[in-house]
Formats: structure tokens, sequence, C-alpha cells
């Protein structure tokens, strides 16, 4: 038999097997101790020397040739073995995962944490303080002495008259400057708490207060830290307005409006230059020293970032409501 | 402070429209708050006169007049008002008039009589909510004008908003003066020239409390008419201005409080035995105020009295009995200065607030009271007629406000507002303002006018610059600072780290109030003491929490009443603990709590569908401390809680340290607050939840670990925690982990016994254990164990 026969024959009968039992078959009856190949070396002994070199070689190649068609055809019973396989395990994608819970932070939270970070860049460190305040903090020390009107536009919860539920987290820059020197920042947020309630009122709400206390320091600085503030926080360009106003402790004072999109100016914040009597109080020589004061109001903020329109649905704690932030 | 724009431009009229002059008053500090028409939107409507007014042959409510329009003809018009009268000039809509509320006039019969036209009322043309009647206006308006050309409608009411340093603004005056700074425009304030005296008759006048009131004024006017009606314009003044017209004494007080600034009264001259004492009040005094209600004085309320009585509670409400009424003839006018530091306050100690306490508590310009009393008299006078006397005053100079003198240094100017202004522009600023102003080398020299109590330090001058320059005006720049690094110590977390875990636990925060329904805390903790609002928003938000707990299940229920029964919530924030050791002996103390109700998992294709229980929430509270300090020794010990489950809740303790509770809700208390799903709640100290320990790395072992199952038999009453933390202490440091991976109870077990699967895995650093040694340790376990609790190895 000549080698092509061989070779035509082996791949007739591997194009013809079944499995992969059947192919070893076919490798043992070809490629095999006493299979064909080994056979035919054995006739390279009766062939003059010129001519082995040469008739091995042949003999060779096709053994290889058969050898390579065998692989070829493994290989492709083991894949589509495999593919069967895969095709056994697969599983549908689109039912839902056996996940874990997801739960969220209260927008107010969310709001106060993007605040502290925006300050916490610039080296204000968060401080808290009590929200059952004594009259000191809360009114005395920020320059509202007793009977002064500004008190009673504070809707002041009162427990007596020398404690009371904090009106502002104001309190908080007493607290801090009466046992820190100079140079200052802070940002403190927290609950504050009026007597009022309303569409626009909740008996308690949230504040961030901010204080910087060093030397040189300018309206015209409180009003560009702000101003960034509120671009990065809404990360929009607002129409931001600096109004003059009054606070007791801080002196020139000033609310700040941004426009909605209605077009109404909305108050959302106060501020102003640290009054010299607050300075003084705590032993800050305001000389020396200026620095100016900031109270956010967090609710305000939240409503005017996420389009929230009940400031009551803060506090009511509906899971559907909450949910709508995570 | 409410006003007119017309009257406002009475007194300074700059060539601003009306929006840019309501802009510049709000950026100069004055909010203004509301802008209003002050009348309805109508047109058509003219004054006519009354020519003929009869009965309606059909109906006897309604009137069958003709009416003057200075038409050719006079216009039928049936009319059902009461005070509708032959030879009144009233407020005609003509056919085709169109009132507010689109509300178009047309020919009509009212009961078979046909009418073109109607009489209008102050509510119809939105002059007032409400009306008696229609309109009557004065003889002298002329037939067939417009109405609202008449009563120069087209105006508006703006309110400002004042904040309470600016007294000064609550006057037409003070406005105009910060409009005419703004626009650098001159007044034209009203003329004010003395009365002459007609009659003699002087009142005597003692200021016996003269750092309460140091500046009286006082006149008696005799023989004047108060049935007289005020007229049109000064009731329209006072409409506009928020104010109802009383009668023409009140009117008259009001007017020139609104326009000057000054609170006045007038008492019924025949009340007033003898002179008038300013003086305090004795205690318990009683005094019958004008609304009728009675109160007894304070000692240190100032009273103006007469030689034997109280007439007035100075400055805030005048006296029933010394009021002017219907049969008045002779008043005494009063126009005084009380002090603002000895009137703050004072109003509010008997529940008052009147526009007159308003003024006094900010502060009146006390040099105004002259002038004040002269306006009112000769208003007085216009209106109802009557005889001036000439006016008494007692004063004590030197205990009346002294002028301010206030420096302010250029270079202070500029560091506090970082820009430089002109100092001509500085000068001719405090100078409109109303200061007088010396300019030195570093600055100025200022004299503050008595009507800014709020001008006194530096600052506010500064303050007034950079108000009158415009804050808009000034720049914006960044603050420059030294970078100061700050500790911040790893072996504390931060609370939002905790908050971080609840969420990837599948917690939702929640904020709830920090005062809660006293009746739902008394259940949940047992009566304890909690802080309490006096005054507080309603009796269920007056309890200071004592712990999360009534916020958190309120929320709970709050859920559970919309459908959405499956929670998972959490809160932090500070409960108020009674403690008087504590500063104001109170406790704030930060929690970190939680509640969780409802099934473990949503309904789901392949999660079992079950109610949680108390190992979910103990999972949770677990995950949470491994997230923050892993290396921490944690026990629950079974200790009461008053509103927990005895059989389900534990105190958790950290170190040895109290760290919170955990447990099902006590059905009882879940009864009493309303609380209908099975709620498991934690709440946890924050500052000891925090704490953690800065990692210190051990070598891990080269050697291979050893398992060993063990499963013990015990009595159902031991706690496996115990059981746990003995194999933990004669475990060694070979034992290097420790699982319990089975609890069984049933077939093969006694009916109160328990086993308890447990992996031992035992390793050491230097070698692999041999099987000798693994054994030693396995059986001091079982032997201690045996010795501890009685407990079994399974058979």
């Amino acid at each position: 038999m000549n080698l092509d026969a061989i070779v035509a024959a082996a791949e007739l009968a591997i194009k013809e097997a079944n499995d992969l039992a059947a192919l070893d078959d076919i490798r043992v009856q070809y490629l095999g101790k006493k299979g064909l190949f080994t056979e035919q070396m054995k006739t390279l002994g009766k062939l003059p020397p010129e001519e082995k070199p040469k008739a091995g070689q042949a003999i060779n190649q096709a053994k290889q040739q058969v050898q390579a068609l065998l692989n070829d055809k493994r290989d492709a019973f083991q894949q589509a073995e495999l593919d069967k396989k895969l095709a056994q395990e697969s599983v549908d994608i689109t039912l839902p995962g056996r996940a874990a819970h997801a739960g969220g932070l209260h927008p107010v939270s969310k709001t106060i944490q993007r605040v502290e970070s925006f300050f916490a860049d610039l080296g204000f460190q968060t401080r808290v303080g009590p929200e059952v305040e004594d009259d000191w903090h809360n009114f005395d020390a920020l320059n509202i002495p007793d009977n002064h009107p500004a008190r009673a536009d504070h809707d002041t919860f009162y427990f007596n008259p020398k404690l009371v539920l904090r009106t502002q987290t104001s309190g908080v820059q007493i607290r801090t400057m009466e046992a820190e020197q100079p140079p200052l920042r802070i940002i403190s947020p927290g609950r504050v708490y009026r007597n009022d309630y309303d569409q626009t009122h909740t008996p308690m709400f949230h504040q961030v207060e901010g204080l910087l206390v060093d030397k040189d320091v300018t309206f015209a600085q409180l009003k560009g830290i702000l101003f960034d503030f509120l671009q990065f926080f809404f990360e929009e360009e607002l129409e931001v307005r600096f109004r003059p106003s009054f606070f007791p402790f801080t002196e020139p004072s000033a609310e700040v409006d941004v426009k909605t999109k209605d077009g109404n100016w909305l108050e959302i914040l106060g501020c102003g230059m640290v009054h010299p009597n607050v300075l003084k109080g705590v032993n800050i020589d305001p000389e020396q020293y200026t620095g100016f004061a900031f109270g956010i109001g967090v609710e305000r903020l939240t409503m005017l970032r996420y389009g929230v329109s009940d400031l009551r649905s803060f506090f009511e704690n509906d899971v559907r409501f909450l949910k709508q932030f995570n | 402070m409410k006003f007119s724009e017309s009257w406002l431009r009475e007194w300074v009229n700059p060539q601003v429209s009306q929006q840019e002059l309501i802009e510049q008053i709000t950026m100069a500090g004055l909010e203004v708050d509301e802008v209003a028409p002050v009348a309805g939107e109508f047109s058509g409507v003219v004054v006519g006169h009354v020519v003929e007014c009869g009965p309606h042959p059909d109906a006897e409510k309604l009137q069958v007049t003709k009416i003057d329009v200075g038409q050719d003809e006079l216009l039928d018009i049936v009319c059902g008002a009461k005070n509708c009268r032959k030879d009144l000039k009233v407020a005609v809509a003509t056919i085709g008039a169109v009132l507010p509320g689109n509300f178009k006039i047309k020919k009509a019969k009212l009961r078979g009589v046909p009418s073109f036209g109607m009489l209008c009322s102050e509510a119809e043309l939105g002059l007032a909510d409400e009306a008696p009647g229609i309109i009557e206006l004065p003889a002298d308006a002329p037939i067939g004008q417009d109405i609202r050309q008449y009563l120069n409608l087209d105006d508006v009411a703006i309110e400002v908003d004042l904040t309470p340093n600016r007294a000064d603004c609550l006057s037409i005056q003070g406005i105009a003066r910060e409009v005419g700074v703004l626009n650098n425009h001159d007044l034209t304030p009203v003329e004010v020239n003395p009365v002459a005296a007609s009659i003699d008759a002087a009142v005597s006048i003692e200021l016996k409390a003269e750092q309460a009131c140091a500046k009286y004024a006082g006149r008696i006017i005799k023989g004047v008419d108060v049935s007289k009606a005020s007229p049109l314009w000064l009731v329209e003044k006072l409409r506009r201005s928020g104010i109802r017209s009383i009668d023409p004494i009140v009117d008259v007080t009001n007017l020139v409080m609104l326009e000057l600034g000054q609170p006045m009264h007038a008492f019924d001259l025949q009340q007033v035995e003898g002179g008038i004492v300013v003086r305090l009040a004795n205690d318990g005094e009683k005094l019958t105020l004008l609304d009728g209600q009675e109160i007894s004085l304070k000692a240190d309320s100032l009273v103006i009295a007469d030689q034997s009585k109280a007439l007035a509670l100075a400055g805030i409400f005048g006296g029933k009995d010394s009021g002017v009424t219907e049969s008045t003839q002779d008043i005494l006018l009063e126009s005084a200065f009380f002090a603002p530091d000895f009137m703050m306050g004072k109003a509010r100690q008997y529940g008052l607030h009147t526009d007159s306490s308003h003024r006094f508590e900010r502060g009146v310009d006390p040099s105004i009271q002259l002038q004040a009393i002269e306006r009112a008299t000769q208003l007085i006078l216009d209106i109802c007629g009557g005889e001036a006397a000439q006016v008494s005053t007692a004063e004590v100079a030197s205990a009346l406000p002294q002028a301010k003198k206030v420096t302010l240094r250029a270079a202070k100017l500029k560091s506090k507002l970082g820009i430089e202004i002109a100092d001509d522009t500085v000068t001719e600023m405090l100078t409109r303002l109303g200061l007088t102003v010396e300019k030195t080398e570093a600055g100025w020299n200022a004299v503050v006018p008595g009507y800014r109590f709020d001008i006194s330090i530096e600052e506010d001058l500064i303050e007034e610059v950079a108000r009158i320059y415009g804050y808009n005006n000034i720049p914006m720049q960044r603050p420059v600072a030294q970078l100061n690094m700050s500790a911040k110590p790893e072996a504390v977390k931060s609370l939002d780290y905790a908050k971080n875990c609840l969420v990837n636990l599948g917690y939702q925060e929640a904020i709830t109030y920090s005062f809660v329904d006293p009746k739902k805390q008394d259940a949940l903790h047992n009566n304890a003491q909690a802080l309490v609002l006096p005054h507080p928003i309603s009796a269920d938000m007056s309890a200071m929490r004592l712990s999360c707990l009534a916020g958190l299940l309120g929320a709970v229920v709050y859920n559970a009443n919309r459908q959405q029964s499956r929670l998972q919530l959490f809160e932090s924030g500070l409960i108020f603990t009674p403690d008087k050791d504590a500063e104001n002996g109170i406790r704030q103390t930060r929690v970190l709590a939680g509640a969780i109700t409802g099934l473990r998992h949503g309904e789901h294709w392949t999660l079992e569908k079950r109610p949680v229980d108390f190992y979910d929430i103990k999972g949770d509270v677990e995950a949470l401390l491994q997230q923050i300090d892993n290396k921490a020794e944690y026990e629950f010990k079974i200790e009461s809680h008053s509103a927990l489950h005895p059989g389900q809740s534990a105190a958790i303790y950290k170190n040895s340290q109290y760290l919170g509770f955990i447990g099902a809700v006590h059905p009882e208390v879940a009864k009493k607050i309303g609380l209908k799903p099975k709620t498991f709640v934690f709440e946890l100290l924050t500052n000891v939840l925090l704490t953690s320990q800065v990692p210190a790395a051990q070598a891990i072992s080269k050697f291979p670990s050893n398992r060993r199952d063990l499963a013990f038999v015990v009595d159902k009453s031991v706690q496996v925690g115990k059981v746990l933390s003995e194999i933990k202490k004669v475990g060694g440091n070979q034992l290097v982990e420790l699982n319990l991976f089975d609890v069984y109870q049933g077939e093969g077990i006694a009916a109160d016994k328990i086993s308890y699967a447990i992996a031992l895995t035992l390793q050491a650093v230097e070698k692999t254990l041999e099987e000798k040694e693994i054994s030693a340790i396995v059986d001091k376990v079982v032997e201690h164990l045996n010795a501890q609790f009685g407990a079994t190895l399974r058979d």
C-alpha cells in the first residue's frame, strides 16, 4: 500500500469517526506500535541505503499528516463537548440577582456631607456642639443681650430663661473660640430649633455654621468664598446677590439670595464679618484679628438642589421619598 | 413697616421706576417683603351723585336710584346697600365697567326694575376685604371723575421687613432719608409749623423715672369735635399702611407715627386728675387697657399717671378710663421719649406688642417730640376744630441719649471690606445719612444723629459705607491663610463611616424630631424623667428624646400605614438625659440607632420569605461593629430594658464598656405606641462605637492549620456565647479560629439539651502541629467544658 493511499484511508476513517473512542482506535490502527506506519518503517530495511533517507522522510511526513488530522478531530470533539456542557450550564441572566439590600443617606445628610467636603478642602474642620444650649452661648456671647428684639425674632424654645434649644449653630463659634486661638477655620453642621410650624417652617431644621478668624480677613473674601461654594454646590451658574441685613454677631452682615428658576430670589444663608464684641467676649483682639462667619440653611439648599417642594417631607421619613436620594 | 409708594414719593421723588425703587430699598438692607396694589384691578368706575333714592316696588331690601355721573342723562341704578341715600357721593360702576375678578357690568333687571350700573362698596373695588355698605365719598368729589384717578389708586403698598437695628426706618421720613441717600436726592419733608396757643392751659409734668423717660411733651386741646370724620386722604394713607381708621384723634396720632416715627397718645383731659406723673408702677397696681383687659402692673413697668392713678402703660398701651371716647371734648396730647434700653422686653412681659412698643423698644429719635406734637395739633385742629394751648414740656437733658462720636479709620475701612473707596465718596455718604462728618488725617470723626441708635462703633460706620456703596459692588476675592495640618487620629472612625456601613447593610437614614410625644416616651422608657418643653409646638412634640426609639418607631408606623412594610431605618443624633453633673444639667449623647421590620428579603424568586428576627438585627450590628473595630471584645449580655422583649434583647459591651442595646420591641410597649409590625431595634453610643485600634501586624504562619469539629451537648439554659469564650480561654495561642457552625435539638438529644457543633482551627506559628499536640488541646477543651457546663461530646 502506498503512503498516499494510507493517508487517504486514514483521513476517511477520521472523518467518519463519531467519538473519541473511535478516534483512538484509528490512532492505534495507524500510529500504534503495531500500526500501519510502523509496518511501513519496517519495509525501509529492504531498500538500498541511498534511498532510505528519502523514503523514511516520506513515511514520517505521512505519519505527521495523520497525527495532525487526528489532533484536529480530537480538538473538535473536545470543543463540542465543552460547548454542550456550557450550554447546559447557561442561566437566564435577566433574572434578578440575589443582591444585598441597598440603603441610603437622608438628603439633608447628603447636603451636609457635601458642604463639609467643600470646606474641608480649604482646611475647615468640623465641630459639633450641644443642642440644649445656655442663653450665654446662644445669645449673650453672640452680642444678643437679654430683651434684645432679635431674641424675640428667634421664636425660641425655652426650657427656662437660662436654657434653650439652640436657635442657631452660631453657639459652636463661641465654644470653639473659647477653647482655641486663631487662626481658626471651622464648620459646624447640626440641628437647630424654632417655635414655628407651617408650610415653610418646621420646628427643627439644620444649619451649617462656618467661621474663619485670621489676620486681614475681608468682606470681599467672604463674598468670594460663598460665591464659589454656591456655584460648586449647585454645579451651575447661579445668580447670587448679597443683601445687607442684620445679625447682632456680625457686622457688616448680609443675607445671600440665589435666583431660582422661576425668577424669584430665595434666601439661603446669612453671613457677615464677626462683630468685634463677639471677639472681645472670647478674648480675641479685634484689632489684631478679623473674621467672617456664615450660617447656611441646609433644607433650603437641599430643596433647591433636588427640587423638593415641601419642607415637611424631610421629617416624615416616608421611605418612598427618602429612596429617591440613594 | 408698610407704606404706599405715592406717600414715599411725596417725601422724595427720584427719577427711578417703581421696580428700581423697590430694588434699591431691598439692596440697602430694608428687605421689601411685598408689593401689592392698593386696589383691585378695575375700570369704568366714576364719581356719581345720588339725585333720587326711593324704595323698590317689589323688593324690600333694594332701592331704586337716579345717579348723576356727569352725562346728559341720569342713570337708573338699583342698589341693595342700606347706606344709599339721596345726595350721597358714590362710586358708580357704569355699563361696560370691569370690576376685580373680571366682573363685567352690564345692563340688568333687578326684580323687574332695569339697572344701568352698580354702586360699589370698598370690597367690590378691592380696597378692603369686607365692607358694610357702599363707599361714601366726600361731598366735594367731582362728579364723573374716574375713581382710580380721584382716589389715586394706581399706587402700590410696599411692605418692608425691617431688621431690629433699623428703628429709624419705621417711618416714611426714615425710608425717604434712605432713598435720598441712595439717589443723592434731596427730601421734601412735610412742613411743620408751631401752632400758636389760642388758650392758656398748661399741664404739669413730673418725670419721676428719668432713666426711662427723660422727655415728655403734653398739650391740651379743648373743644374738639371727635364726631368729625377723618378726611379721605388720611384714611387712605392709613389704609395703605395697613391701619384701620378709628376716629380722627387716633387717626392723626397714627399718621404722625407713620410719618415721623413718633408714637403718640391722646388722653381725655376730663379723666386726668391734676398733672401728669411719669413714674414706675407700684407692684400689683391695676390698669385696664384700651382693649378692655385688666393687667396687674409689675414694679419695673413705666406708667403715665396722674395724681392718683395710672393712666397708661407708657409707650405700650393706653388706658381705657383715660382714653378718648365719643363724648370727649378736651384732650391732652402726649409726645414723649421712652428710652429703648428701658423699654426692651417690657411689652412682652404682658404679652403685648404694639406699633408704639415696637418703635420705643428699638429707639425713637429723642429730638422729634415737639415737631410731632405740632404736626398732630395742626391736623387735629384742621379736622376736629378746637383751641390749642401751649406745649408743656419736661426734660432731663442729662438723661437723654447723648450724641455719639464715632471715629472711622480709612485703613480699617479698607482692611475690613477689602476695597478702597475714595475719601470724598465716604464723606458724602456719611453726610447724607445725617452724620456730622469731619475729615481727619487718618479718616473721619462723625457725630451720629439721634435717630441712628444702631451706630456706635467703627464697624457700624464701615457697614453703612458698604451698604450705601452697594454690597454687589464689592469685588469677590479669596481668603489667604496658612496651611495648617490637623490631627486625624486613625483609631477614631468617623460617624459618616459608621453611617455608610449601615447604608451598605441596607439601612435607610431617617431624621426624626428631637422632641417626641411624652406618652410614647413614657411607654418606652418606663416614665423615666425627660427634659420637657414648657411651650411646645404641640403636646406630642414636647419631651426631649431619651433615645431614638420614639422617633424611629414612629417612622416605622408612618411607613407601615403607607404599605411600606419591609423597613431598615437608622438615625444618628443627640439624646437628652437629665443629669445634674452634666453641663446645664443635661447630658447630650450622640447615638446611632436602627430599626428593622418586615421580611428579611423582599419577595424574591430564590430567597426565603421570612420575617426578620433577633439574629438579623444582631448580624447587622455585628457587621457594623466588625467594620469599625474587629479587634475589640464584644459581649451581648442579658440586661433588661423597658422598651424591649425580656427574652429577645441584650445590652452590648465593647471591651467591657457599655455600648448600647439591641432587641425586639416589647409587645406590650408596641401596643401602647400603636406599633403593629414586629420590630427590632438597636441603639449604640457613638463615642464608644467609633473608637478602634491601629492595626499591629503579626506574622502569618507558614505551617498548615488543622480543623477539629466537636459537637457538644449542653443544657438549653447554657448561653453558647459563654461556651465559646471558655473555649477561647483554654484554647491558647494555637486556637486561631473558632466557628459555631450548627445548632441541633431533637432526635438523639434529650429534650432539655441542645447540641452545638463547633469547629476549632489550630495552628502554630513555628511548626506543623503534631497529632498528639492537637489532641492535647482538644482534650483540654472537652474537659474544661465538661467541668464548666456539664458539656458532653455528642455520640
